[in-house]
């Protein structure tokens, strides 16, 4: 065995490992900012794989846009409502957990069990086009996956719409719900100049 | 394109010649280069330090250091001892684990940024297809590790700070992709050395800047608010904040975000003469100087010449920009926070994409002064 494919062997397990133990402590961890920091490890973990499969460019975008932006925006959205306050006890909350448990060990199951039926077809790694690949995404971004690229886009503007109607409660008040008045303590005070006017 | 000194190839060569085999001189050859970097750019801080102290003083009319050494050039080495020595605390109501990554998470990504830095045809440690796009994803990491330290310090100064930090560097990320992705536009390719190359026609004419005045602009004043240098330095404003996500930091871990900066500021002098200002290329084209010595391009003496002037140069725009920096830190005051979002997201994120798109509709209408 050649020491590159050594090399290849360990990062592997390594990242898998790294993939698996960090995903099971996002969802088993009691802090919630555990897991955020968590989540950004298994996206780091996860470009590392990419990695080992040549997709450079691929790994460089999934460390941009999952760890530099997501993951960096729900930190920020967990600092900025941390509140200590404790969440209302469920009742027959073992029930529940044995029924979620049993319905998750299910589709793992039926996932494993794809996976094990199923004859996947290896590409031959000499085909592989390495370097070249950022050129061919970028010609299939342009050519027969302009639509989703495009409706992709068209959604994202969606959803910032309506973060800025949420954000700014001056044009929503009302709380959808109860149609009481929403609480605007947080909202900043109209700025008054330091300086007063000179009469 | 001559290939220049492959320093790789030469190395390699002489081990196999020892009776080694190719596989394992490749492994002895591997952490040459990366100890290099790593050790150049520790007295690139070192150096950045001195000027900082030296030029600051000058600036408001004091001496600066002065007893260590000749100048007081020791005096950055004195500053890491102490450091190096002093206590490492961490509060008691701190979050140890996150407390201590934070640092680490902050300056890893920095030094990584340092494998598509070029200071010569083949004088890089890879010339990874990415190139650039490899920055700008890793230097997304950073705000994460800020985060961190602010939340796990257990205070509110640095808390404010993490959570500025963050913002701060979420909105200069974009301009400076966007000024980046117009370089990438005129050169087919994210690689570092080929930006370089496509720049070595004609010499300084030939350069970035010229092409690309407003994207030269918008890429430096990013490039400062991601290094958090003082017209931008919110995060860690000492009179609203008193140090930011550093203020609870002593010794080492102090000495890691230090540390961390000045080797941001360094990377991002270095790709700024990379990208605007020719990289290693020297004002009068080498082949040019060549034909006056009558030599040959390939003759030994020219491919030392090159390679030895390729570093000088690169070395040389970098600590005029660092220069320019520290200057401009000790003269400019700091702007508001609200002032440097808008900055950022009204009048940098529209002008870079016009400037996108001008270079777009340049290229197209010009192809042999717009890379074709």
């Amino acid at each position: 065995m050649s020491i590159a494919v050594t090399t290849q062997i360990i990062c592997f397990s390594v990242l898998s490992l790294v993939v698996i133990i960090g995903a099971l402590g996002v969802i088993l961890l009691e802090s919630i900012v555990y897991s955020a920091f968590l989540l950004g490890g298994v996206f780091m973990s996860v470009a590392g794989l990419y990695l080992l499969l040549n997709a450079s460019f691929v790994a460089a975008a999934q460390v941009l846009v999952y760890v530099g932006a997501v993951n960096v925006l729900i930190i920020f959205a967990i600092m900025l409502v941390n509140k200590k306050e404790d969440l209302k006890p469920i009742n027959n909350l073992k029930s529940r957990r044995i029924i979620s448990t049993s319905i998750c060990l299910t589709l793992l199951s039926l996932l494993i069990r794809v996976d094990l039926s199923n004859v996947w077809g290896l590409a031959d790694p000499k085909m592989s086009i390495g370097e070249e690949s950022t050129i061919r995404i970028g010609e299939h971004l342009f050519s027969d996956y302009l639509l989703p690229f495009e409706v992709a886009s068209v959604l994202l503007l969606m959803a910032m719409i309506g973060a800025i109607v949420l954000a700014r409660r001056d044009v929503m008040n009302e709380d959808i719900s109860t149609g009481l008045p929403v609480d605007q303590e947080l909202i900043e005070k109209s700025s008054e100049p330091l300086l007063m006017k000179n009469n | 394109m001559n290939s220049g000194l492959d320093l790789e190839f030469s190395f390699n060569e002489i081990l196999k010649g020892l009776g080694l085999s190719s596989e394992l001189a490749h492994i002895i050859w591997l952490p040459l280069p990366m100890l290099l970097v790593l050790v150049s750019a520790v007295v690139g801080v070192l150096v950045t330090v001195w000027l900082e102290r030296k030029i600051s003083a000058a600036a408001q009319q004091r001496i600066g250091p002065e007893y260590a050494g000749a100048l007081g050039v020791l005096q950055p080495i004195a500053d890491g001892l102490k450091l190096l020595v002093k206590e490492d605390i961490i509060p008691a109501k701190a979050d140890s684990i996150l407390f201590t990554a934070g640092p680490i998470l902050v300056l890893v990504p920095v030094i990584l940024s340092w494998l598509i830095v070029p200071f010569g045809q083949n004088l890089l440690i890879s010339n990874v297809g990415i190139g650039i796009f490899l920055w700008i994803a890793l230097s997304s990491i950073q705000p994460i590790g800020l985060l961190m330290s602010g939340y796990a310090s257990n205070n509110k100064y640095s808390l404010l700070g993490g959570l500025r930090a963050a913002a701060q560097s979420i909105s200069y990320e974009i301009p400076l992709a966007l000024s980046v992705l117009a370089i990438v536009l005129m050169t087919n390719s994210l690689s570092t050395v080929d930006i370089v190359n496509q720049q070595s026609g004609a010499g300084i004419l030939s350069w970035n800047i010229w092409r690309q005045p407003v994207g030269f602009i918008i890429f430096w004043i990013c490039a400062l608010a991601e290094c958090e240098r003082l017209p931008f330095d919110l995060p860690e404003a000492e009179e609203e904040l008193v140090a930011g996500y550093q203020t609870e930091y002593a010794g080492m871990k102090f000495a890691l975000f230090y540390l961390g900066s000045y080797i941001n500021l360094i990377l991002s002098a270095l790709l700024v003469s990379i990208l605007y200002l020719g990289g290693w290329g020297f004002p009068i084209p080498i082949e040019i100087i060549a034909k006056f010595l009558n030599l040959p391009i390939d003759a030994p003496v020219i491919q030392v010449f090159t390679a030895s002037i390729g570093i000088i140069m690169t070395v040389l725009k970098a600590y005029l920009l660092v220069f320019i920096a520290i200057l401009l830190r000790w003269t400019t005051p700091r702007v508001r926070i609200d002032q440097l979002l808008d900055l950022g997201w009204k009048f940098l994120l529209p002008i870079s994409l016009a400037n996108l798109l001008v270079t777009a509709g340049l290229k197209l209408a010009f192809p042999q002064f717009f890379g074709g």
